[in-house]
């Protein structure tokens, strides 16, 4: 589909987590964007930065991190330099976040009619009076069957599945431009996977909404996003449109990454195992490319400065010898 | 092994007042040690003639109505309040560890049971029911350690079933089974190992709380017979004191009674910044 | 090749807490029938995929087939011999119990955090073989060796290794006292696609080795197609499916099955005609034994579908089916 206009942009973000052992630097210079409308995948492995990238765009990030450069830049704001009231008021009614473990990131004990009426009446502007009626229309969008009944549910009442729909639920309350995904369907089974994920597809299509999905999953991402965004080790490697990422890969993580996932026509031996594993982020002998201690092309020049270039239509790959 | 003294050094060097806590420590368990070679007086040698002095050069907190010198007296007590929390500590911690992990882990008739007796002990006035087991039994040491030890099994009791109940759920506890281990076995060396540092930390902190015992049950007649030097004991003695303006007599055991306690009680919040497996990296 | 594993009409149900017992003392107590008249074979050497999604009863019968509960009907034979007769709770001293050994899902979980790498590889060696001294060394080295685990690893905690060398220490455990069936609970599913093809590797690779029969359950098709010879599909308690695992997955005969390859994600083809399974499993209290438990859910179905539950029927070819209206 062709891509609406700008609505985030994100520019040479770089995040650090100060710990005890050391200065974690956990993201350096992610840069992307994403258009109305559109679905982009990041894709990593774990430790990859994917989700703190999620959490610094939202602003929830973990005091002990800190956004050493970048502009997170959503409909002309720089939500970096936002002060809290204004970002605590634009989450919720312009950009929304659903996670990994929806039965954990429910509270336990309110109902979850309760929950969703929370956001209404923080977000929406929704009279109280009309907050009941609200609730269940909105559990009907996410095809939660008797609605009216489920409304007074618990989350341990609900199965994995069903959780999900009431996040979803939640994050859509307010018709957000943008929506957040961090592996939704991990944990979840298969078939609930596809479920819930169509869903997601079809309500972001309804509603012209821009959804950033988070995922370990080549095979999610390859399904549902119009463009992909590959992770390593805090770096963006390589963003593309889907089908061109996975016909012609430029970055050897990315292509490392598609032969090591099982695919109907692969036998095992067929399948690539990437050597070596995440080079320990802390301390200040990180490679500039941080995937060239285990990349099988590299060459004596990968250890100077990391370019970011444009390597076809929309393709941008940081690698000073793309495949 | 090495990787905890130095997460303890980190964390006693971090926080000064951990650290304060554990130098005063030190210095408490270096007085119940060398006790009497350390006091410059006799704590029994009683002196009329010095009776009621208040705190000079060569009675550094004075003397009480019998002329002994309180702070011998002081740092000779400190052995007997030390030696009595730590035994009626220790003996609550293995008893009620015992007994909780068994009920956490089996669960079924062995958990009512232990709870019933939880329960039952938890049901008293903790203070009250001490005092019913020393006058019951008689006022000996050994039955004030045997009292404070009753009145706190129940936290370790409901601690340790607490974390083996997490626990027997457990991968480790499952492939423990297919590798031929009996349940005893799992939980004695696979179970207990992982709960020993959480237990450690009450250990401390119930410390504070046994000599405070230890020393009320003194001071209301119940406990540590005179002329024998224990800190509530002496505050009890050097209360009437205090009208007639001898105000020393019960404020310099009072002061260090307190200290103990702060002492005990901040160190078991270090002790838990050292154990707790997720306060480290 | 000789039947390592036979298990015949294996059934185990779970009593459930319901309020208000005491008000009614003369109902019988609702049972959640966990498994339900599983009957399957593994020869020996061969790998069998378990499929099925969460609630559906693989996670006890692995269980059961493990030793590690008590069938409430049917019977496990190993090797010949029955082995259900004896308690799980006395299996651990028969010499059996070294022959079937299990790697379980969450690495983590499965390793004491108070033990080192080679405390955990040696504790079977200890109570099984009753190994010690040099001995015990000399097979724990063997064992991770053959696991690729290098000697200074062993003296490390799970908390100082990374996922893919706990999951190396799991089976490195489970394979130390040469068991000839080894149980494969999800050992990957916790694990980055990375790392999960060297794990799949060297599983593959210790069963040429040794010899290994493997049970491999898991969610995801693509891996067990990557693994098993054969695989079951289980649904609420019951074998719906069984056959090759190429045959089944392209051309499932049974609507569950085609419900679940039509769910994978799969990077070839981006758009995919999908089957959606309405609604939720059914409830496995007390289910009603002559309606098909998938009867409600299922895109076919019909009136027989209510009043009789379909048998696992073979079809001589290695295939089995259990449905009214198998086929696409």
């Amino acid at each position: 589909m062709s891509a609406g206009p700008l609505l985030l942009s994100v520019r040479e973000l770089s995040v650090e987590f100060r710990t005890r052992s050391g200065t974690v630097r956990a993201l350096e210079r992610v840069s992307f964007d994403l258009h109305r409308g559109e679905t982009l995948a990041v894709v990593g492995e774990s430790g990859s930065g994917k989700s703190v990238t999620a959490f610094a765009v939202m602003g929830i990030l973990d005091p002990a991190a800190r956004i050493t450069s970048g502009r997170v830049v959503f409909g002309g704001l720089d939500l970096l330099t936002e002060n809290a009231r204004a970002l605590r008021d634009m989450r919720g009614r312009e950009f929304a976040m659903i996670f990994q473990n929806p039965r954990t990131a429910l509270n336990p004990i309110r109902r979850i009619g309760k929950q969703i009426a929370d956001v209404l009446l923080r977000h929406a502007n929704v009279r109280q009076s009309d907050v009941a009626a609200r609730v269940i229309e909105l559990l009907a969008t996410v095809k939660i069957p008797d609605p009216a009944r489920r409304a007074r549910a618990y989350p341990f009442e609900l199965s994995g599945g069903m959780c999900q729909r009431v996040m979803i639920a939640m994050a859509l309350a307010c018709s957000p431009a943008l929506l957040i995904a961090d592996e939704p369907t991990t944990g979840l089974d298969v078939t609930t996977q596809a479920v819930i994920m169509d869903l997601m597809a079809e309500l972001a299509r309804a509603r012209g909404m821009a959804t950033i999905l988070i995922t370990h999953d080549l095979g999610v991402a390859a399904e549902y996003a119009d463009r992909i965004a590959v992770m390593h080790a805090g770096h963006m490697v390589e963003v593309a449109r889907t089908e061109e990422l996975l016909a012609r890969p430029r970055h050897p993580y990315t292509r490392g990454l598609i032969a090591a996932t099982p695919r109907p026509q692969a036998r095992l031996d067929e399948l690539y195992a990437i050597p070596g594993s995440l080079p320990d982020l802390r301390g200040d002998n990180i490679p500039a490319c941080r995937y060239s201690p285990r990349c099988d092309q590299r060459q004596m020049d990968c250890n100077e400065a990391l370019p970011r270039s444009m390597v076809g239509v929309d393709h941008l790959v940081a690698c000073r010898h793309p495949l | 092994m090495i990787a905890l003294l130095r997460h303890a050094r980190y964390v006693l060097g971090d926080n000064s007042v951990t650290g304060l806590a554990f130098s005063l420590f030190l210095l408490f368990v270096f007085a119940a040690a060398l006790g009497p070679s350390l006091a410059p007086h006799d704590p029994l040698a009683s002196d009329t003639a010095q009776a009621l002095h208040p705190p000079s050069a060569r009675h550094w907190f004075g003397t009480d109505d019998l002329g002994r010198d309180i702070f011998s007296r002081i740092i000779v007590a400190a052995r007997l309040d030390m030696g009595i929390a730590l035994a009626s500590v220790v003996l609550a911690f293995a008893v009620g560890t015992l007994m909780g992990i068994a009920a956490g882990y089996f669960g079924g008739w062995c958990d009512r049971i232990v709870s019933r007796i939880v329960d039952t002990i938890m049901a008293f006035p903790l203070f009250v029911l001490a005092m019913g087991i020393v006058a019951a039994l008689g006022n000996t040491v050994t039955n004030i350690v045997y009292a404070t030890a009753v009145i706190n099994l129940p936290l370790y009791a409901r601690i340790a079933r607490a974390e083996a109940s997490i626990r027997r759920e457990s991968g480790f506890v499952e492939a423990a089974r297919l590798s031929g281990n009996g349940e005893a076995r799992i939980l004695l060396a696979q179970i207990l190992p992982n709960i020993l540092p959480i237990m450690m930390v009450q250990v401390s902190l119930t410390l504070g709380y046994a000599i405070l015992n230890a020393a009320g049950l003194s001071f209301i007649g119940l406990g540590v017979r005179p002329p024998t030097p224990e800190w509530g004991i002496m505050v009890a003695e050097g209360a009437s004191f205090i009208i007639s303006g001898e105000w020393w007599v019960a404020f310099f055991p009072g002061l260090v009674l307190m200290l103990a306690v702060f002492c005990f009680n901040l160190l078991g919040d270090g002790l838990r910044d050292i154990v707790d497996p997720r306060r480290r990296t | 090749m000789s039947a390592l594993l036979e298990v015949d009409n294996l059934s185990k149900r779970f009593s459930v807490q319901t309020e208000g017992r005491w008000l009614r003392p003369n109902r019988a107590r609702p049972q959640v029938h966990a498994v339900d008249d599983v009957s399957f074979t593994i020869a020996e050497g061969e790998t069998v995929g378990l499929v099925g999604e969460s609630g559906c009863g693989k996670s006890t019968l692995v269980r059961l087939v493990a030793r590690l509960l008590d069938p409430s009907d049917g019977q496990i034979r190993f090797a010949g011999s029955d082995i259900s007769i004896v308690a799980a709770r006395r299996f651990g001293r028969l010499p059996t119990r070294a022959q079937i050994q299990m790697v379980f899902q969450d690495a983590t979980d499965a390793l004491n955090p108070r033990f080192t790498a080679f405390d955990a590889i040696a504790d079977p060696l200890r109570r099984l073989k009753r190994l010690g001294g040099a001995t015990l060394q000399t097979e724990v080295t063997r064992a991770a060796r053959l696991c690729g685990l290098s000697e200074e690893l062993l003296g490390r905690f799970p908390h100082q290794l990374s996922g893919g060398q706990k999951a190396r220490v799991g089976i490195a455990r489970a394979i130390a006292v040469e068991p000839r069936l080894l149980i494969l609970d999800e050992p990957t599913s916790a694990l980055d696609v990375s790392v999960q093809v060297i794990i799949l590797r060297l599983l593959q690779d210790l069963q040429r080795r040794i010899g290994l029969g493997y049970l491999f359950v898991s969610h995801d098709l693509n891996v067990i197609r990557l693994l098993c010879d054969r695989v079951l599909v289980m649904y609420s308690g019951r074998i719906v499916e069984s056959g090759p695992t190429d045959v089944v997955l392209t051309t499932p005969a049974h609507p569950y099955t085609a419900a679940l390859v039509s769910a994978i994600p799969n990077m070839a083809e981006t758009r995919r005609k999908r089957v959606a399974l309405p609604g939720e499993p059914r409830s496995p209290i007390d289910p009603d034994p002559s309606t098909c438990r998938f009867y409600g859910r299922c895109p076919k179905g019909a009136e027989v579908c209510a009043r009789m539950m379909p048998a696992l029927i073979a079809d001589g070819q290695g295939r089995a089916v259990a449905c009214h209206f198998p086929g696409a």
